[in-house]
């Protein structure tokens, strides 16, 4: 491995940035699965099922929401243990316009009222559903109602800084209110069924594999758009800030930041990513319920970062994928013991690898891209100052 | 205090400056802060005059870090009125507000950003515009650069700029704190027991660092090390039980008699 790190090739891949790497990867793979679905037939030994193609489809958004996590915990500190709320609400938004194409096929055949509507009969759709059979408009409310929820939670709870556990646990109890809340039916989110039976996504039939493949891609490249997103805001001077909000919070307001609208705005743009985590995965999986919002969900994807390392974005798309497929075969022979044996992983990931799986990579992406962004050379920058100013009375010169 | 159209302070960001016209830049008048009925200051009258430089001493619990939480704004007083010149009411801004206005600070216990780089320390330190807009997009001017370098320079840590600044010694650190504020370009610095823990050369650069700053800036510090004090200070100022004892020359204070009684008696017994 040394030997490989020192030719030239090594050298080269060494130089590259995490960002073309990962990128690089996510495309490559999807290409790979994408090809190898369509182009081999079943039986042939390069063949990737549906059924896989599917199951990473889903993996991809846990990415993109392992992500999310990632930019808020492991950047700013803040532990949420409320994103799953973000995610949810993402996919509530999608899966109301999707229950509105299905039009009238559904069961009772209203035309203008989904299902759980009809079935409570009610007469009209509330006026919080205005306008969600218009596409734009719920890609909106995928971005607005996590944005939304995040802006008025973190304002009151940044504003009277509160921080640390106490944070923590009122994410917490945010989705646990919010589980309560959907879980009534007179909420008009479809109560404990959540929303379901979908038919198709703008035209294209859901049950058709060639619908689930294009819906694998496009999270694929949703998972790419938000990392080159989440990279440019961490490597930026902004994602300094946030770094030093993390280390010493109270020194960065000394200095002259705004702690607060740095926290706000970074917890807002973290939960929009979730929210389109939320709305890729319901299309894919089918099903919207108050169960997404349960905080077990929550710690799950904080387990996710925690074991793929936090801090180092890419880290938190490895955790996610490994840990899922990890519990994708273990509920499958195992199904009772998951969560003591994701329990175990993450005790023994934070008493052997405390940096997580991305911990064992090269040590020079651990900094992301941060040397190359200030091209700033030290020796001739510092070698001139030095010379002009030795007249200056200066205490460092004595040593 | 001056106001913009919408009534929020203006800052020394927006070309303000404080209003030196007496030679005075920081004004606190009957400040009183109480905890819990604990008097922590207690009618505190305190003037600091623009590029001078001042020691404040006291015993534990005299009010002098309480004095530097309501100067930076953390702690808000009870009663009091603290300015900024003549003009500039700090009690109306937020700390980070204070902070831009050119008002910088040391803590007592060495605060920087233990990850990033001294370099990276230095630049989120530098004066300008704090806001997310700004951070999103910026990219360092050769001005900033060098600026930068001047820092690192005058604080001797041009060497470690690379080095992640958790990676420093205690007395390293102490130094980058300082940087950080001179990069801000502050009028006044509070600097809060400089050279805890540090070696008897440090103690000496951080004098000489010190003193070379005052002029430029005014320089306020807090230190308990009585030696330290005899070094640097042209005027200390004496707190007791929050308020103000005795202010004057080092010689003029150790001569006073309430001193002598409240605070260097209890050193020398």
């Amino acid at each position: 491995m040394s030997t490989f790190i020192q030719s030239p090739f090594g050298q080269k891949i060494q130089k590259l940035s995490s960002l073309h790497f990962v990128i690089g990867c996510l495309l490559i793979s999807t290409l790979y699965a994408t090809v190898c679905n369509l182009a081999f037939t079943e039986g042939s030994f390069l063949h990737v099922s549906d059924y896989t193609i599917s199951l990473f489809g889903k993996y991809l958004c846990y990415a993109l929401l392992a992500l999310a996590v990632d930019l808020v915990w492991g950047y700013c500190g803040i532990l949420s243990l409320g994103h799953g709320a973000f995610f949810a609400l993402g996919g509530y938004a999608m899966g109301m316009y999707l229950m509105r194409q299905i039009g009238d096929r559904g069961v009772y055949g209203n035309p203008d009222l989904p299902d759980f509507m009809v079935f409570l009969n009610w007469s009209e759709m509330p006026w919080y559903w205005a306008g969600s059979d218009n596409i734009l408009w719920m890609v909106a409310m995928v971005f607005i109602g996590p944005g939304l929820l995040a802006y008025v939670f973190g304002n009151l709870a940044f504003r009277s800084r509160v921080s640390g556990v106490y944070l923590s646990i009122m994410t917490q109890a945010v989705t646990y209110a919010l589980m309560l809340a959907f879980f009534r039916n007179e909420m008009g989110f479809g109560g404990n069924n959540g929303l379901t039976d979908f038919k198709e996504i703008f035209g294209l039939s859901l049950q058709n594999p060639s619908t689930k493949l294009v819906l694998f891609v496009a999270t694929s490249v949703a998972l790419c758009i938000g990392y080159i997103i989440s990279h440019y805001i961490v490597s930026s001077k902004m994602g300094r800030v946030v770094t030093a909000i993390r280390d010493a919070e109270s020194r960065t307001r000394f200095v002259g930041f705004k702690t607060e609208h740095y926290k706000v705005w970074i917890f807002v743009v973290s939960a929009m990513l979730a929210g389109v985590a939320g709305a890729l995965y319901v299309p894919q999986v089918g099903i919207i319920n108050p169960g997404e919002f349960s905080p077990l969900n929550s710690i799950e994807m904080v387990i996710w970062v925690a074991i793929g390392g936090r801090g180092t974005l890419y880290g938190a798309i490895i955790g996610a994928v490994l840990v899922s497929y990890a519990k994708t075969r273990f509920t499958a022979i195992m199904p009772e013991a998951w969560l003591f044996a994701l329990g175990g992983l993450f005790v023994l990931s934070t008493l052997l690898l405390p940096k997580g799986i991305a911990g064992m990579l090269p040590a020079s992406w651990a900094k992301g891209s941060e040397k190359e962004n200030d091209g700033i050379e030290p020796s001739d920058n510092y070698e001139n100052k030095r010379s002009e100013s030795n007249n200056i009375s200066n205490p460092a010169e004595a040593k | 205090m001056v106001v913009d159209k919408k009534g929020s302070p203006l800052l020394a960001e927006q070309n303000i400056k404080p209003d030196t016209r007496h030679g005075v830049i920081l004004y606190v008048e009957d400040v009183s802060v109480s905890f819990d009925g604990f008097k922590a200051l207690n009618d505190l009258n305190l003037y600091i005059n623009d590029g001078e430089l001042r020691c404040l001493i006291g015993a534990n619990g005299a009010g002098k870090t309480t004095l530097m939480d309501v100067i930076t704004g953390k702690t808000r007083p009870d009663f009091g009125k603290v300015s900024f010149g003549q003009q500039v009411d700090l009690l109306q801004l937020s700390e980070s507000e204070i902070a831009r206005a050119g008002i910088g600070r040391k803590f007592q216990q060495p605060t920087v950003f233990e990850e990033l780089t001294v370099f990276e320390n230095i630049e989120l330190s530098l004066k300008g515009d704090k806001g997310i807009i700004t951070s999103l997009f910026h990219k360092l001017s050769s001005e900033q650069k060098d600026r930068i370098a001047d820092v690192l320079h005058t604080i001797g840590l041009a060497k470690e700029c690379y080095y992640a600044a958790g990676r420093l010694s205690h007395g390293q650190k102490q130094w980058l704190e300082i940087g950080m504020l001179l990069a801000a370009e502050p009028r006044v610095l509070l600097v809060d027991e400089p050279v805890a823990g540090m070696t008897a050369q440090e103690t000496e650069r951080t004098a000489e660092l010190l003193t070379s700053l005052a002029g430029e800036h005014s320089v306020i510090v807090v230190e308990h090390d009585m030696a330290f004090v005899r070094s640097i200070a042209r005027k200390v100022t004496v707190l007791h039980q929050g308020s103000v004892l005795a202010e004057g020359s080092m010689s003029e204070i150790q001569s006073n008699p309430d001193v002598i009684q409240v605070y260097l008696g209890e050193d020398q017994g």
